[in-house]
């Protein structure tokens, strides 16, 4: 394998691909305080729901259904891990960063506090699938907001 | 034996040095290149066609009495009786350029469609249409209030014809169908279905991008009523195309788009219209690209039909033979008759990934829902990868794919 192809699909993306963490819909049917979005990448047909429990502004529990290419679900897989427990400015913030780190060369974006998510700063290298990374966090984005709706393009 | 000897004939390597996109390496590899039927790519000599207009011969067309614009409107209408020739249609008039496939199906749903369809008309089309032989289609159903019936396919991706023929009644007026499926490369039985369509007085367009790289067609024999393609899939340049329409259709239509060329005279209370082609080529054309598409013809026509076809169903079966090797793989499309596309899945492994780690090798192929999300619901999936072959495609190009997707299974098994 090519180094920028086992930089983009690392072991940490491989696994959560393969076993997405926190995947299907919520047991308690999502009622209460849990918002869904449904998030759309038109280019390749991906796409995903999310389950996003927030509870005094701090997102108690997130979730996912949906089918796609090894980084939207690992990329989905670690978001939900990685929200968990975070005030919605700090989520906000993370999804910036998360951005910044494949988008930009040379991100001054702290991979300490990006922690796992860091795994995806292989992906600056294939930007055609910057889109498959940020697929949910686009839909988070949306629940939080209360919309019902997320796509890539918009 | 015939076959063997049209494929000693068939000198690939040539073909292949006549493309210069193959001097260039990707990603460090050569460049294997399987995505024809997204775009192919183009000959020497059409890119030398194109310079050669712009660097001797271009002017405005059918306007200027000068030297320059009489030799360019030559030049002009000679490609456009190449593409006569091409189709077999029987006059130059029923052949009107345009961007493309998209425009000319937009132009027929928009000017014979609106003029001829009712209230509680009925379009058919197949279950393996392009989204531009779909959506031309729902925009005319929505504003005229017509309903659309679908062809349907079975799990091989053959052409259904006794469904066909079932769904087709006295409201059916146009029937608009695909030639070849550029998902999963069926080559659909057209003459049947057009004798059976206008038994019903309905009309036929064909849509005719995925056959026309592949295959020789004659629009008197098949004796349909509308024909479109796109130059860009015929190895040609991209933004022009043709549609043909039998003259007496083109002549009792209104017009598709206003403006110059496409008059005869103006006034503000009147307009007269032009004759056809030029009825339906209103403003100046991509006249370069008209001439380079000519020039194209004059390649493959030189390479010939037979040859090219030979050539590319031995590159068919011979990629189909190499790729069910592999235990996981899924061939969508699996239809009697096929152009030479293969669209296949692999257990586990998403359609992007495989065309990321292919990518990686020099090895491009589609991945996706190839504008067909209707075929792909139809099997059940969101998305295929898609290996097209076409005239500077090698067995070679087949055994790099063969060894990329057995990388790409060592990754993700």
């Amino acid at each position: 394998m090519s180094d920028d192809l086992r930089d983009l699909y690392q072991e940490v993306i491989l696994d959560h691909a393969k076993n997405p963490r926190n995947y299907g819909a919520p047991e308690n049917g999502g009622e209460g305080q849990c918002r869904h979005a449904r998030g759309n990448n038109p280019l390749c047909g991906d796409r995903l729901t999310l389950h996003v429990t927030v509870a005094d502004g701090v997102v108690r529990d997130a979730r996912f259904e949906g089918d796609g290419c090894a980084i939207s679900m690992a990329s989905a897989s670690l978001m939900t891990e990685a929200v968990k427990g975070r005030p919605e400015a700090e989520v906000r913030d993370l999804f910036h960063r998360f951005h910044e780190l494949m988008t930009i060369e040379d991100s001054e974006a702290d991979p300490d506090a990006l922690d796992k998510l860091a795994v995806f700063s292989g992906v600056r290298e294939f930007p055609v699938r910057v889109k498959c990374a940020t697929l949910a966090w686009h839909t988070l984005i949306a629940a939080l907001d209360g919309d019902d709706d997320a796509t890539t393009e918009a | 034996m015939a076959l063997q000897s049209e494929e000693r004939d068939y000198d690939v390597e040539r073909v292949r040095a006549d493309f210069p996109i193959f001097d260039h390496p990707i990603n460090g590899h050569r460049l294997v290149f399987l995505d024809s039927a997204a775009s192919a790519q183009k000959p020497r000599s059409t890119i030398d066609a194109l310079s050669r207009v712009y660097e001797t011969e271009y002017a405005n067309i059918h306007r200027g009495v000068y030297d320059l614009s009489m030799r360019t409107t030559k030049a002009f209408e000679a490609a456009r009786d190449k593409v006569r020739d091409f189709l077999g249609a029987a006059e130059s008039r029923e052949v009107i350029f345009v961007r493309g496939g998209t425009e000319a199906i937009n132009l027929v749903a928009q000017t014979y469609g609106r003029a001829n369809l009712e209230a509680g008309d009925e379009i058919i089309l197949s279950h393996m249409e392009h989204h531009s032989n779909i959506v031309p289609w729902q925009m005319l159903r929505d504003e005229k209030d017509l309903t659309i019936r679908i062809a349907p396919i079975d799990d091989q991706g053959n052409f259904r014809l006794d469904d066909f023929q079932a769904l087709l009644n006295e409201r059916t007026k146009i029937v608009a169908i695909t030639h070849a499926s550029n998902a999963l490369g069926t080559i659909v039985p057209l003459k049947q279905v057009i004798a059976l369509a206008h038994d019903q007085g309905a009309v036929v367009l064909v849509d005719g991008c995925q056959a026309v790289p592949h295959m020789a067609v004659d629009v008197v024999d098949l004796d349909c009523d509308f024909y479109v393609f796109s130059g860009h899939k015929l190895y040609g340049p991209s933004g022009i195309g043709a549609l043909y329409g039998k003259a007496a259709l083109l002549e009792a239509m209104p017009p598709y788009q206003g403006g110059g060329e496409m008059i005869l005279t103006v006034a503000f209370d009147k307009t007269e219209f032009n004759v056809i082609p030029h009825k339906f080529e209103a403003g100046t054309p991509h006249i370069a690209g008209a001439i380079a598409l000519g020039a194209t013809i004059d390649y493959l026509n030189e390479l010939g039909f037979e040859r090219i076809a030979a050539h590319e169903q031995m590159l068919l079966e011979y990629a189909t033979e190499r790729l069910t090797e592999f235990n996981s793989l899924r061939l969508i499309g699996t239809a009697d008759r096929k152009a030479s596309i293969l669209s296949f899945t692999l257990e586990g492994i998403h359609p992007h990934d495989i065309g990321t780690v292919l990518d990686r090798q020099g090895i491009a192929i589609r991945a996706g829902h190839h504008c067909a999300q209707p075929v792909m619901d139809r099997f059940g999936i969101a998305a295929t990868a898609r290996a097209s072959f076409g005239i500077y495609n090698s067995r070679e190009d087949v055994d790099a794919l063969a060894s990329a997707i057995g990388k790409t299974i060592e990754i993700f098994g």
